[in-house]
């Protein structure tokens, strides 16, 4: 699958925040990530931003997709500051879907780590949830550390 | 073969084709199968072959007639073109008023009003982030704002499509507004668009309020309050257009439509209704894509078998019953992110199988469709594209004119099996609120999805500009649209400050009728959401008063 060494597959959480219930570029993802041979969570569309946040923290998740087709990654940037808030800082959170070029920057400030518009393809979703799973799992030790 | 075409011979035929099929299989070199979207193997060419012109009276016949194959009426495009209705939605309502104003005067000819994704979810907009309000439909919560975004528009002469199923508050705000107007509700004229239910539930999740129970008893309530009050009103539209943007084949996408219109008449029935008392306000609403000849053969073929469920299944006898009356709206999901101006092109295609489909309406999208809700430039671009190809390009000279053509014909009968198949699987499965409960069709329509998403990775289904003529030239991206915030932020102080001035006792006296409505059997709610529309009650309350009694609804999700 990836190049990274891991002891257990990458968990992702693949969800939807905000108003829109397109999933058809979702579903696909999702099965793209479960047939790499992740551990794909999948929830219904329209999750509230504190639900996303406990999910993440009770499944262990390394990496969040989010899906936006209709403006919800204009609320991302809360979603990051709930995790930060929530010590999941080390979580690596990814969007795809219609997200406008003059929108990538504030996006990208607020920590989102990778954006995938339409056309991206298989390949190279698994290869960069897996990279990014690596990291936050790296990010992640390194956080239990300090705080031992 | 028993086709005896009577100016030939037939075994003259034959040998000709076979002579014909020497000379292909020779040249051709690597023959490769094609199949169309929905699975149907294409052949290289079709001839008399595969056609049997004797069953011509009884399968095709002349538009007007049973089973209608040729259209539903006798003039058809000749007599009256389709009607150029635009979907429009955005910022507030007097954002949404602008903008319906301006696409009247560049050619649309009727409205039709897309909420926003608040209103979608059941919710007022001081519930909702700001940011997203209005970014993608107009907010609409009240019968105030409905008023405000119907300004100077004459909607007692023009039809309107309020794109909002159960409970319809849109249009118990229409009503309501136009009580206030002084205009007879009773000419009201339009389409509850989208008010299908069950495509909400299997695809895109859009709409998605009420429990399925819940809302197919307001449907039903809504259908008879229409037949009462509002008789210009078609209050079913039965959808495929979303099953078709989630995944679903073309054939799916009719077929599970025609399911779910079954169980909506059978519905009907079992209230005691006469078929021919509500079938003539039945109307669809279909994706198109890009699919061009098989696009063509699915309306035709639709329109074959309605004729036949509603004359033979239902037992409706007024012809108008059985005329099977399409929306179409070209297809978002074939239009690319990538050199946004080619989409001009494939909307232009796509519009065209629409229109030798036969269809009553159409909404073209505008090229930034991919991207954002369009601005006032893309979108009167999109209707100049409906006025060239019904003013400049002769396509509505000829009635059906691409009927008798062999492909096409056969196409059309082929499609029909497909289709008659899978309604017939639906049948098996106890119907389409029995298929949906068990993920029956959520799982075809991601079958589908992702079979179709294959063949674009694997370049086997080419889409310029993304897996092929990517090209080095960067092209400029249409801007994204966003309500202005400080705008918005003011409508929702606005909204707040209304609501507390209302008449609270008349607030809570038309819930409490609500309430008392959907825990009765026998009361109409709908009538009872007209009445919640007149005593300012919200688009919110009115729905969240539902959820209570009737439940609300979770998708269910087949991954």
């Amino acid at each position: 699958m990836t190049d990274n060494n891991f002891t257990y597959p990458p968990r992702v959480l693949v969800t939807k925040i905000g108003l829109d219930g397109h999933d058809r570029g979702s579903r696909i993802v999702a099965a793209y990530l479960r047939d790499a041979g992740m551990e794909v969570i999948y929830t219904p569309p329209w999750q509230a931003i504190d639900a996303v946040v406990n999910l993440a923290l009770q499944e262990d998740i390394d990496v969040i997709g989010l899906s936006s087709l209709a403006t919800d990654h204009l609320i991302a940037p809360d979603l990051m500051e709930s995790l930060s808030k929530a010590d999941l800082g080390h979580i690596k959170v990814i969007i795809g879907g219609i997200i406008p070029a003059n929108e990538h920057a504030m996006l990208e400030n607020a920590g989102i780590s990778q954006i995938f518009e339409p056309g991206a393809g298989r390949e190279e979703i698994v290869e960069s949830v897996s990279r990014l799973a690596a990291a936050a799992r790296g990010g992640k030790q390194q956080f239990e550390e300090v705080s031992l | 073969m028993n086709i005896k075409p009577k100016q030939m011979h037939f075994s003259e035929l034959e040998q000709s084709h076979s002579d014909w099929q020497q000379r292909y299989d020779t040249q051709i070199g690597q023959n490769k199968t094609i199949e169309n979207r929905s699975g149907l193997e294409v052949k290289p060419l079709y001839s008399p072959l595969d056609w049997d012109s004797n069953q011509y009276t009884q399968d095709i016949g002349f538009p007007g007639e049973a089973p209608y194959t040729r259209g539903i009426y006798p003039t058809m495009h000749r007599g009256r073109t389709w009607t150029q209705r635009q979907l429009i939605g955005l910022g507030r309502p007097q954002d949404y008023n602008k903008r319906v104003i301006a696409m009247l005067k560049a050619g649309a000819s009727a409205i039709s009003l897309i909420p926003c994704n608040s209103g979608f979810r059941g919710i007022d907009c001081d519930e909702v982030p700001v940011p997203l309000l209005g970014t993608c439909g107009t907010v609409i919560n009240t019968t105030h704002h409905m008023t405000d975004s119907l300004k100077d528009v004459n909607y007692e002469n023009i039809s309107t499509a309020l794109n909002d199923p159960s409970p319809f508050t849109l249009f118990a705000f229409l009503l309501a507004a136009a009580k206030r107007r002084g205009i007879p509700i009773s000419q009201i004229s339009g389409t509850s668009n989208q008010s299908d239910y069950i495509s909400h539930c299997v695809a895109n999740h859009m709409f998605f309020r009420l429990s399925l129970s819940g809302g197919r008893r307001v449907l039903l309530d809504h259908i008879e309050y229409c037949a009462k009050h509002v008789p210009k009103w078609n209050p079913v539209s039965v959808v495929g257009q979303h099953m078709q943007q989630a995944g679903a084949t073309p054939a799916e996408a009719m077929a599970f439509t025609l399911s779910t219109a079954i169980q909506f008449a059978e519905d009907c029935i079992a209230r005691g209704m006469d078929p021919d008392d509500f079938l003539p306000r039945f109307t669809f609403f279909f994706d198109i894509s890009i699919s061009f000849f098989e696009e063509v053969a699915k309306f035709r073929a639709g329109r074959k078998i309605w004729t036949r469920l509603a004359r033979d299944r239902f037992g409706a006898k007024d012809p108008r019953s059985w005329r099977f009356k399409f929306h179409g709206q070209t297809s978002g999901a074939d239009l690319t992110m990538q050199q946004p101006l080619n989409n001009i092109a494939r909307v232009g295609v796509q519009a065209m199988a629409g229109i030798f489909g036969g269809l009553q309406s159409l909404h073209t999208d505008s090229y930034d469709e991919a991207i954002t809700t369009p601005s006032e430039e893309t979108a009167k671009i999109a209707i100049a594209t409906q006025n060239i190809l019904r003013e400049e390009a002769h396509l509505c000279d000829v009635i059906d004119p691409l009927g008798g053509s062999y492909y096409v014909e056969k196409m059309t009968n082929q499609m029909e099996e497909e289709i008659v198949a899978i309604i017939e699987r639906i049948d098996k499965a106890g119907g389409m609120y029995a298929a949906v409960e068990a993920g029956i069709v959520q799982r075809d329509i991601g079958l589908s999805a992702m079979r179709f998403q294959d063949k674009l990775e694997s370049g086997e289904q080419p889409l310029v500009g993304v897996n092929c003529y990517k090209g080095e030239d960067s092209w400029a991206s249409p801007p994204s649209y966003r309500p202005d915030k400080v705008k918005m932020q003011k409508f929702v102080d606005d909204f707040l400050q209304f609501k507390s001035s209302r008449d609270q006792s008349s607030v809570d006296k038309a819930l409490d009728n609500l309430a008392h409505a959907a825990k009765s059997d026998n009361e109409n709610t709908f009538e009872k959401v007209v009445e919640a529309a007149q005593a300012e009650v919200t688009h919110g309350e009115i729905i969240a008063c539902l959820r209570r009694e009737m439940g609300a609804g979770e998708p269910v999700i087949i991954a």
